[in-house]
């Protein structure tokens, strides 16, 4: 299982680097530009490419986030064996139905703003 | 007049009593011209402190068993400079970090060389005395990959000096995988896969993060943190094989 987490982990980092690149540089445009919420949702809903982005990315964290959480806490406390890989896998799924959530949010075009 | 500090021909030696729960014991010791720490730590057995356990074999950077911590750095204490690693006339000497002490100067090394045995760190010939030996090319990939790391002289200080052996005891440590890296990389060796195996578990190479503290600190100037991230290289390469 190891390995495959390492595999895992640095595989969504590659995935990740350029998704946080993109996502940050479009917040200093979306705001510097001064577009309001009901513009941006306008630009993302119904976007099929918005959609795949975020959905990647919401994925690549989901999968990133609990593998170097669970080395952090192995390493740094005691908590180690099934309970912390349950943990971590419950910390996962949590991060993926919260992002999905979001996602659908700005992309569903009958979502309520 | 007091005689708190030492004077121009002494030094200020702490060195570490007891085992686990211990106290550092001061001396003053004579400075001299081209000792080494292990000379020092001699004298001090000598004419000082009979009881002082600690250990030592070549007394010349081949046997890699005087490894202490000097001024809270792992050194071989044979080859190492009094005069290099003194500050302000003092030196302070313990046993080595992450492995359980013994007594004094003295760790007790079962469980590195126990990794090494669960890192497979042993030969599987795959020729007999009746075959022909085998024809090693010496500027082969593989070949010069092995040969950067076979000087290995078991001294322990990389496993001191790392930060991850600290937090996961369990982990199989730098000198243990850079010795699996060597066989991995070997030719002659018929155990590749199992040698593989044994090191992409969970005590395995995956637990690096290349802090490079073992290459650091390692007296003969190998590289552990390259032949880790070459195991890291091969384990994730087979796994996508389905070999491991």
């Amino acid at each position: 299982m190891t390995a495959w987490l390492s595999l895992l982990q640095r595989f969504s980092a590659l995935i990740l680097a350029p998704l946080v690149l993109v996502h940050l540089g479009l917040m200093v445009y979306a705001i510097g530009d001064g577009l309001t919420a009901a513009e941006i949702l306008e630009r993302t809903r119904g976007s099929i490419l918005w959609g795949a982005f975020y959905g990647l990315f919401v994925i690549a964290a989901a999968v990133h986030g609990p593998i170097g959480l669970r080395t952090v806490l192995a390493e740094m406390t005691p908590w180690h064996g099934k309970s912390l890989d349950l943990a971590m896998l419950a910390f996962g799924l949590a991060l993926l139905g919260l992002g999905a959530r979001a996602l659908l949010a700005v992309v569903l075009p009958g979502a309520a703003p | 007049m007091s005689h708190a500090g030492p004077s121009e021909h002494e030094l200020t030696v702490e060195i570490w009593r007891g085992g686990a729960e211990g106290r550092f014991e001061r001396y003053r010791v004579p400075a001299r011209e081209n000792q080494s720490v292990l000379d020092l730590v001699t004298w001090v057995q000598r004419h000082l402190e009979p009881a002082l356990a600690y250990r030592f074999a070549c007394r010349v950077g081949m046997c890699g068993s005087c490894a202490m911590t000097v001024n809270g750095r792992p050194r071989w204490t044979c080859r190492t400079h009094v005069d290099k690693v003194t500050k302000g006339g003092r030196l302070k000497i313990a046993p080595l970090a992450n492995l359980p002490v013994i007594r004094d100067l003295v760790t007790d090394m079962t469980p590195f060389f126990d990794k090494w045995q669960q890192a497979r760190g042993r030969f599987s010939p795959t020729r007999t005395r009746k075959d022909e030996p085998a024809a090693v090319d010496p500027d082969s990939r593989a070949r010069r990959a092995a040969d950067a790391g076979i000087e290995c002289i078991n001294c322990a200080v990389c496993t001191a000096a790392c930060d991850v052996v600290r937090w996961n005891a369990d982990y199989l440590g730098p000198a243990a995988l850079n010795r699996a890296w060597t066989l991995i990389n070997d030719e002659r060796d018929g155990a590749r896969a199992e040698s593989l195996a044994a090191v992409s578990g969970a005590a395995g190479c995956h637990n690096c993060h290349s802090h490079q503290g073992c290459a650091e600190h390692c007296p003969m100037g190998l590289n552990p943190t390259a032949a880790i991230a070459g195991l890291k290289r091969a384990s994730l390469l087979a796994l996508l094989k389905g070999e491991l």
